[in-house]
């Protein structure tokens, strides 16, 4: 339990360098170079609000920030938890050949998924702005979901990453249930038009808490209720038990299968 | 003073008869019960000890398990079985160049492999001048990684991981690439380390190169020691044609 926890600290360095290079890298030899972690989400949002607001017409005001919100925290999920299937494999050529620490590579991909998180921040900020939707002390708040969120995606990235590299299509099946898991949550609709047999699916979705403790402080302008912090705060703090004990228990053994 | 102990120390890998890395040929095979493993010993109840200072030659044919044993010292590897304790500071030379980012410069894989070893920033900030001094690479510190030839690759991962004083040296095989005049360079500072009480394990094909550097040799044939003694009598017992397969251990 320990010596992991010390040797993040001791890698600290190693953990920044992989955040920063994994940012430069990715964008490097795009044109746009890191300005497109903020208009990916802005064009994505352009496609879902013509096919929501305008072809379906869900009545919901200023439907570009309620949407935007909850799809940029989906968004940073959804990403990194996926990265992390491909991590080891990705990092196979130095696992082979020098020792490092395996909780530090899952934490790189966490984090960089964050500080993308944090950025897209800006251009929803814009579209605040620009459709006229107020600003309230209640956004002091939205660390807590974030925090919470990305204790929930790391303990679901511990669980998926040695899974993935003894048994590589693991990746694939996951990208499918991510699509599914997606419509599932409350991201572009309302959980009210949700029938009520299925509501449970969603009621027992981990995303629809933290969506709505995200959502609600940005786009009502409130706190998240009691039983959404509740269940928030018991599926982070369940993944990230889960997560972190059965990636204790495989990671010694992923520089044999890589 | 001991600077690396191994006690029965095995690695064993578990390799399919058939591969299977797809979940659903396992759920497949398995529901059929005809999940058929084979084990490869890489490394077979290995003891051993090593003492601070000593010079260690690994000597033994394609596979029989020299690699392994430096990756299990190194951490890489954890032995499936048996126990292992190393103590001192370790600087691997696996592999000159492992963790290079070909996209980054060369200042900043400098940084990179730094703290892939677990350095810190700062101690890296230090090191730089005397780094980019010994690989030579003044001129395309700038440059990404990728337009380096394998040669220039090679001498920054050297004088990366040995930049630091190292109490154990751990090499595989490295020096045979870059020009006569680097390996010299190479071989030069790997005798200061030496002469300074570092311990260094040497993986190589050479005769010569394991003569030349170390005092003891341990002749690896399948996962096992062969023969373990002074550098000059298990060298001549490993190239000599007579003995293909020594019965017992050179005393």
């Amino acid at each position: 339990m320990l010596t992991p926890l010390r040797e993040i600290i001791q890698y600290r360095s190693l953990l920044r360098d992989l955040v920063v290079r994994d940012l430069k890298v990715r964008y490097k030899r795009s044109a746009l170079g890191i300005a497109w972690t903020m208009l990916n989400p802005l064009l994505m949002m352009v496609v879902f609000t013509v096919v929501f607001a305008r072809f379906l017409r869900f009545p919901i005001a200023h439907f570009t920030v309620y949407f935007l919100c909850a799809f940029l925290l989906w968004n940073f999920v959804s990403q990194t938890t996926s990265w992390s299937t491909a991590c080891f494999l990705g990092y196979a050529p130095l696992i082979r050949k020098i020792y490092v620490p395996k909780t530090v590579l899952i934490l790189s991909t966490v984090f960089s998924g964050l500080v993308n998180l944090l950025l897209a921040l800006v251009p929803l900020a814009l579209i605040m702005v620009l459709v006229g939707h107020p600003f309230t002390a209640k956004l002091a708040f939205i660390p807590i979901p974030l925090i919470l969120t990305t204790l929930f995606a790391l303990g679901l990235s511990l669980f998926l990453a040695p899974l993935c590299v003894m048994f590589t299509d693991i990746g694939q099946i996951y990208q499918v249930l991510l699509v599914a898991w997606m419509y599932l949550t409350p991201i572009f609709y309302p959980v009210e038009i949700v029938p009520s047999d299925y509501r449970i699916l969603v009621d027992a979705n981990p995303m629809t808490y933290f969506v709505e403790a995200f959502r609600a402080p940005i786009y009502r302008g409130v706190l998240p209720d009691g039983p959404t912090m509740i269940g928030a705060t018991v599926f982070a703090v369940a993944s990230l038990v889960i997560g972190w004990t059965l990636f204790q228990r495989y990671s010694e053994r992923i520089a044999y299968y890589v | 003073m001991v600077a690396i102990e191994m006690s029965d120390v095995t690695v064993r890998f578990t390799v399919p008869r058939e591969r299977v890395r797809t979940f659903k040929e396992f759920a497949i095979n398995w529901l059929r019960g005809r999940l058929v493993y084979e084990e490869l010993l890489a490394l077979s109840r290995v003891s051993l000890t090593i003492r601070r200072g000593e010079t260690v030659g690994i000597i033994g044919r394609n596979g029989a398990g020299k690699s392994t044993l430096l990756k299990v010292i190194a951490r890489v590897l954890r032995p499936t079985g048996g126990s292992v304790a190393v103590l001192g500071r370790v600087a691997p030379l696996l592999e000159l160049g492992a963790g290079f980012d070909p996209e980054l410069s060369g200042r900043e894989n400098i940084f990179l492999n730094g703290a892939i070893l677990g350095r810190s920033r700062r101690e890296m900030v230090r090191r730089l001048p005397g780094i980019v001094e010994f690989a030579e690479l003044e001129a395309f510190l700038d440059a990404p990684v990728r337009t380096y030839s394998s040669g220039m690759v090679a001498r920054l991962g050297f004088a990366i991981a040995t930049d630091v004083e190292p109490d154990i040296l751990l090499v595989d095989e490295v020096l045979a690439v870059g020009d006569i005049e680097f390996q010299q360079k190479c071989l030069e500072r790997m005798r200061g380390f030496r002469a300074r009480g570092a311990t260094l394990v040497l993986v190589s094909h050479s005769p010569e190169t394991v003569l030349g550097l170390c005092d003891r040799a341990l002749w690896f044939d399948a996962g096992r020691v062969a023969a373990d003694g002074p550098a000059r009598e298990v060298v001549e017992a490993y190239v000599s044609p007579k003995v293909p397969q020594p019965a017992h251990a050179v005393s």
